[in-house]
């Protein structure tokens, strides 16, 4: 620690630090824009200006940029305050500063009325903070033709104060091309070189970077509300395993937005764009609002919830019930079916491979040798592997932080030099295009394979073979699979490193390929290095619905389903995890939010919440269990999932589904299972209190219209939901003092610093914890004490007769709409590809075709459009999964033949027009 | 007996442009031979005790600045030499004269620069409007390839240089040396922040020397006669010779290779032939747009680098421009930083912004619409941006040196500006 002098008074900051970074680590109101803790410095604004001292006996100073100094013993600098007081000669640095804020609003509109930062905006921040309050400058005001950047950021340059900031994360931090600074002098220009969707799937995030209202959201636009209108709580995103922590946002019983909610080990300060835009799905016209039972005619009637739940408890009282959950229910959802039915008659949702792959990743933690990886920890990398799961499709997160860890050796390189850490621009002149080691092996071309040392492609069992072979080559006491140079080159790579990590996931459904991961991470333990082992499972609870188990197979379930069991399907579309043909679900009890064609084919549907619109908890890849907390109060008869099952047990005279809050579930989850004991400690329960007495509020303190806003529906005013479940109240009264644990953060929002960059004020220090502790708790947690055998069976080839046509099947994944929930959300929608095959080039030319033709998929009965990758191998076919359209492919290999009636169709599922 | 004027003498005796052949018949190499047969750091031990200081403007010694850099690279890859020849200054044309007429003798410095610091690749960052000196100098590369000088092995000797010209597309930004380093890396050519030095961390991250033109050809000579020689070559504290240049109305305007020291008085009067017949000098910018004015009571001032500081002001490039009594001194400092304004990289906001609104001030003032008030604008901008620590590089302190200076000796004619309504120089 360093002793430093502020304003007059010593602080103990970290020795080496970024004194702007520890200057906010204090929570001192100093303000800046180009830096941006996850970034860096670069001193571009100057708005950080502080007064240095030589010494006590200065009374001058100097003045210097906060951003750009180093915390150092004895160090004496002055901030000030825009009217003087603190300390007299620190007032010619706030003097400066608000001379700053002077130059920069020259250009800048006065469009706050109108425009979406207002209210949330870092420069309207800045500006009030430095005390800039009167236009001296007479000058025109420069203007701009603002570009078309595609469905999710709107843009609106007149604004832009030229931080740097969107440059700097999209193209330095993401790795984005197509984001630049054009132009030079007082005409500097942020956009692309021309109109055009923004590629990259982490675009969204220039909307929370931008310190102004230039990159806004723009499906929010079109809805648009204050953020002090605005109603959240914390949440955990629902669209795939990684489990970034958002605050979704709604007015109106519309689901407006979804902005990051900061984790320090998870997060951190960004999402990528399905997470960010794929929630539109509450909203969606489709959704199921009440109970239907399907009548003699065949046509769903709305009997009312009471006479729904009625009906299912007459329908399951003698029958043979099976349940089936899913792995994008919460853990309640699933615990509550589990005990409806039991343990014995319980399906977690996965088709039988996804399942055994899951196992497998279990198998791999439980045995332990490693260390389970979060987000931050992977961002720590120095060398990486990824066998065989394209994460920026899959968990596109964990993408952006793999793409932190190639930059390691740059930062060794950059303390080698003297160049501290946090100096942006300083570290990458310094490193160029050094980059630790990433290896990637893939079934096709992957985003991130720019930064890669060395790329393997090949189908799911060569992959695996490959795996093997890297695992021998570290440790020959470890089965051999494949040698050759990417692997020689990786297992040297891994080796070598202090803190190798292994990704691999259930992407491939392919058991034996988690297996080699596992033997990778298992070997590099058996050397002492503190190595780590990511598995990436298909969405955000599968490994908490894994967890739970049961012993129904899904393709067991069918059967019981074909001899005439009547199943409870919660929040499942089982059409996209079996051939459509193969299962009758006219007798089926399902609960979900969309008209799927499961809830279509179904008996009787019952609207079940989403998680929006309620608690619960989902476990992430990690195996870190983590609380979404109800944002707002459905309408209509949509419940969670839970409280209907809850109220069909009643209705069957049983007294043990009788939960009748949260806790009480929670309670009983956490006590059907040794691993499920951590769901206890994951977040406070509904007795929490700020200071003892206060709950927390949902609204921030300046929410308006709470008398007037359903004044058009009735003059009087509705009587406030009081909350039972948790700790937060439908209302702005409360108090969120940020130092409750980091579970129950509602929003964030400081005095004089409405903005997200407010975080700072929520944080143990800039870029750590939250005050309160980062929330969820790891349900495994797997160390390198335990060591496990390694596995042994190393598949063989995949056997395929590659003439005519016949290709070894791969599944590929996409980003946008390649889970459900996405792919009905609106905006997504305008991003998500119709069915596709991945071939190489030479593949499609022997097949007759090119990119954009289509080729007939003989065992799915349908045509998909082709791409050519020549990074797909010879003989390999990439077969889109789950996007709408796609079918359920359940062979090992596809027979291809060019259609030449193919229509080639935009994206999106015609079947399914989002609105919201 | 060595030239007095190392620089530009032979170009003198030649008669014009002195290639390859000339260069030889008068100790062209002779140098570079020598140099290549002595030990790196003991060229930088000579260097430095000479006393070259850089002649971009910012007069940094040279010898000590290679010595920033000594010895072989400390991790792998190479060191870099650049020659920073973006001559953009307004008013400056000294480096464009040793280009066009002796091309071979920035080669011959360069190959003992390199030398010196272990660099086996050299880059001439060459202003893009500079045609005739980019045929010159491409021409005297070649030959000099052609005879073995550079290249591999060159001389005969275990050395190898590969010197190559980097045509700038046109920035006054880009004779900042980081802002350069970007520019010849294919990057936006912006200033870096420093530390790390580019002696450190340059060109693609790797150690790299940067030094002006002059400065360069100042080596050669050093190298043969000795750092005692040239720094008697010097009148007062500074070393060796100077090109002064003067434009202006003055009987001769032009550059001259003087003893570093030469008071600006014999500059002008004995030099530059005086001031033409009916003009009267009221000020001068000494080395280039972006220094402070000097006035009347500085003209028997020495230029070298530690006088003309102490006056206020800084030697620069040692070109000067002089403003005589019929130029309007507001509307020379807003045709300066309109200049200035529109030359900024646009990275840091008091340059980006300021200059403009500096600019806009000056243009209302000049054109009649200046208002009560508009000059203590223009002092608190000028304070603003001015202050070196302030802005992320020195383009707009030296935007603002000329506009200060102004403001302190010229305030009548701006007070008249805004008080008529109007420029009385029109």
């Amino acid at each position: 620690m360093a002793r430093v002098n502020i304003d007059g008074r010593d602080y103990d900051l970290p020795d080496g630090q970024n004194l702007l970074h520890a200057c906010l680590s204090e929570r001192l109101d100093l303000p800046y824009f180009c830096w941006h803790p996850a970034m860096g410095s670069v001193g571009s604004c100057r708005l950080c200006a502080v007064l240095q001292y030589r010494d006590e006996a200065d009374t001058r100073g100097r003045l210097q940029m906060a951003c750009m100094m180093t915390v150092e013993d004895g160090l004496r600098i002055g901030i000030g305050t825009s009217d003087g007081e603190a300390s007299r000669p620190a007032a010619f640095a706030a003097d400066f500063r608000k001379q700053v804020i002077e130059w920069l609003m020259e250009n800048h509109p006065h469009d706050c009325p109108v425009c979406e930062e207002g209210g949330e905006c870092h420069l309207q921040d800045m500006t009030v903070m430095t005390g800039h309050s009167m236009r001296r400058y007479a000058g025109m005001k420069r203007t701009w033709v603002n570009q078309y950047l595609g469905p999710f950021v709107g843009h609106e340059m007149n604004r832009c104060i030229t931080c740097y900031r969107c440059v700097r994360y999209y193209r330095d931090y993401a790795g984005g091309t197509d984001l630049d600074a054009f132009g030079s002098k007082s005409h500097m220009f942020f956009g692309r070189a021309e109109d055009g969707v923004l590629e990259s799937e982490f675009a969204g995030n220039l909307v929370e970077v931008c310190p102004t209202g230039v990159f806004t959201d723009k499906p929010f636009s079109k809805v648009y509300t204050r953020k002090w209108d605005l109603q959240s709580a914390p949440s955990i995103c629902p669209h795939c395993s990684v489990g970034c922590n958002t605050f979704p946002a709604e007015r109106y019983g519309v689901l407006k937005r979804v902005h990051n909610r900061y984790h320090g080990e998870v997060n951190g300060y960004f999402l990528c764009d399905r997470g960010r835009y794929g929630s539109h799905f509450v909203n969606h016209d489709r959704r199921i609002r009440n109970a239907g039972v399907r009548a003699e005619d065949g046509v769903f009637e709305a009997p009312g919830r009471d006479a729904a739940v009625t009906a299912v408890a007459e329908r399951l009282q003698d029958a043979d019930v099976i349940g089936i959950g899913s792995p994008r229910a919460s853990m309640g959802a699933n615990f509550a079916l589990k005990e409806l039915v039991g343990a014995d008659n319980f399906c977690i949702g996965m088709a039988d491979d996804e399942a055994a792959t899951m196992a497998a990743m279990l198998d791999a933690y439980r045995g332990g040798g490693f260390k389970i990886p979060s987000l931050t920890d992977i961002e720590t990398a120095d060398a990486v592997l990824i066998l065989g799961e394209d994460i920026s499709n899959t968990a596109a997160r964990m993408a952006l932080a793999v793409r932190q860890a190639a930059r390691g050796v740059a930062f060794e390189m950059a303390k080698d030099a003297e160049i501290p850490d946090w100096q942006d621009a300083g570290v990458r002149g310094h490193a160029q295009h050094a980059k630790s080691p990433l290896y990637i092996a893939s079934v096709a071309s992957t985003r991130i394979d720019d930064l890669a040392a060395a790329t393997r492609h090949g189908d799911a069992l060569d992959l695996a073979r490959a795996g093997f072979g890297i695992a021998h080559a570290i440790d020959s006491d470890f089965p051999p699979g494949t040698l050759d140079a990417f692997v020689a080159s990786a297992a040297e790579a891994l080796a070598a490193a202090d803190r190798p990590l292994v990704i691999a996931g259930s992407e491939a459904r392919e058991p034996a390929l988690v297996q080699a991961a596992t033997n990778i991470a298992l070997a590099l333990g058996t050397r002492g290095e503190d190595a780590m082992l990511a598995l990436t499972a298909s969405e955000s609870n599968s490994y908490g619905a894994a967890l739970l188990g049961g012993s129904l197979g899904l393709s067991d379930a069918v059967q019981r389903i074909a001899d005439g069991a009547v199943a409870v399907i919660v929040e499942n579309d089982l059409y996209r995890r079996l051939p459509g043909d193969g299962v009758d679900l006219g007798r089926a009890i399902v609960m979900d939010y969309l008209e799927t064609p499961t809830a279509e084919s179904s008996a009787v549907v019952l609207p079940a919440s989403t998680y929006a619109e309620q608690t619960g908890t989902f476990v992430n890849y990690e195996t870190r269990a983590q609380r979404f907390y109800q944002v707002f109060e459905p309408t209509d008869e949509i419940a969670p999932s839970w409280r209907w099952i809850s109220a069909i047990g009643n209705a069957m005279g049983r007294d043990d589904l009788g939960w009748t809050d949260m806790d009480s579930l929670t309670k009983a989850c956490a006590a059907a299972g040794v691993e499920l004991s951590g769901l206890a400690d994951v977040a406070p329960g509904a007795g929490f209190r700020v200071d003892a007495e206060s709950k927390i509020p949902r609204q921030p303190h300046r929410y308006s219209g709470r008398t007037a806003m359903r004044a058009n529906v009735s003059v009087h005013e509705p009587k406030t939901t009081v909350d039972h479940e948790t700790p937060f109240s439908y209302s702005m009264e409360g108090l969120n003092t940020g130092d409750q644990p980091g579970a129950v953060l509602p929003y964030v929002w400081s005095p004089g610093w409405n903005s997200n960059q407010s975080v700072f004020k929520f944080q143990q220090e800039v870029a750590g914890a939250l005050a309160g502790g980062d929330p969820g708790a790891r349900l495994i947690v797997a160390n390198g004490d335990t060591r496990k055998d390694a596995h042994q069976d190393v598949p063989p080839p995949a056997q395929t007769d590659l003439s005519n046509g016949t290709f070894v099947a791969a599944h590929v994944s996409y980003v946008f709409g390649g889970d459900e929930l996405s792919a009905a959300s609106a905006p997504i929608l305008e991003r998500t590809p119709p069915p596709y095959v991945l071939l190489n080039s030479a593949d499609a030319q022997r097949l007759g075709v090119s990119e954009g033709n289509g080729v007939a998929i003989a065992e799915l009965g349908a045509s998909y459009e082709v791409r050519v990758d020549d990074g797909i191998a010879p003989g390999v076919a990439g077969v889109a999964r789950g996007l709408p359209g796609t079918g359920v492919l359940t062979t090992t290999s596809v027979n291809l033949a060019a259609d030449p009636d193919f229509v080639r169709r935009p994206g999106g599922d015609p079947n399914l027009i989002a609105k919201g | 007996m060595a030239s007095a004027r190392p620089l530009t003498g032979v170009v003198d005796t030649v008669g014009g442009l002195v290639d390859l052949e000339s260069y030889e018949s008068h100790d062209g190499y002779a140098a570079a031979r020598q140099a290549l047969a002595t030990a790196p750091d003991d060229i930088i031990d000579l260097v430095s005790e000479a006393n070259l200081r850089g002649r971009g403007g910012a007069g940094f010694g040279t010898g000590m600045k290679w010595g920033f850099t000594r010895g072989p690279a400390k991790t792998p890859g190479p060191k870099y030499l650049v020659c920073n020849a973006d001559e953009m200054e307004p008013g400056t044309f000294k480096d464009r004269y040793l280009l066009e007429y002796n091309p071979h003798l920035l080669v011959e410095g360069m190959i003992i620069a390199a030398h010196a610091i272990h660099a086996e690749v050299a880059y001439v960052f060459l202003r893009g409007e500079y045609h005739q000196p980019y045929r010159e100098l491409h021409k005297a590369i070649d030959d000099a390839y052609a005879k073995g000088y550079l290249g591999k092995r060159i001389f005969g000797t275990d050395i190898n240089l590969e010197l190559r010209i980097h045509r700038s597309a046109g920035r006054y930004i880009c004779g900042e040396e980081t802002a350069l380093l970007n520019a010849l890396e294919g990057k936006r050519a912006q200033p870096r922040q420093k530390p790390p030095f580019p002696p450190a961390s340059g060109a693609w991250g790797r150690p790299t020397i940067v030094n002006n033109v002059e400065t360069l050809c100042n080596v050669p000579a050093i190298v043969r006669n000795g750092a005692e020689w040239y720094q008697d070559l010097g009148i007062g504290d500074d070393a060796g010779t100077k090109i002064y240049g003067v434009s202006g109305r003055v009987n001769k305007p032009g550059l001259w290779e003087l003893p570093i020291g030469t008071t600006i008085r014999e500059i002008i009067e004995e030099h530059a032939g005086g001031m033409k017949d009916g003009y009267k000098l009221r000020g001068l910018l000494p080395g280039g747009a972006s220094t402070d004015f000097l006035v009347e009571q500085h003209l028997d001032l020495a230029m070298d680098y530690g006088t003309i500081q102490a006056a206020g002001s800084r030697m620069g490039t040692g070109t000067m421009i002089l403003m005589d009594d019929t130029i309007c001194p507001v509307d020379m400092c807003r045709n300066l930083e309109h200049f200035f304004a529109q030359e900024s990289c646009g990275f840091c906001t008091p340059c980006r912004e300021g200059l403009p609104w500096v600019e806009e001030l000056l243009t209302d003032i000049e054109e009649g619409r200046g208002k009560e008030g508009d000059l203590e604008l223009l002092d608190r901008n000028a304070m603003f941006i001015g202050g070196t620590t302030n802005t992320f590089c020195l383009h707009a302190p030296g935007a603002m040196e000329p506009l200060a200076s102004a403001l302190k000796y010229f305030r009548d004619d701006f007070e008249e500006h805004i008080r008529t309504g109007q420029c009385p120089y029109r």
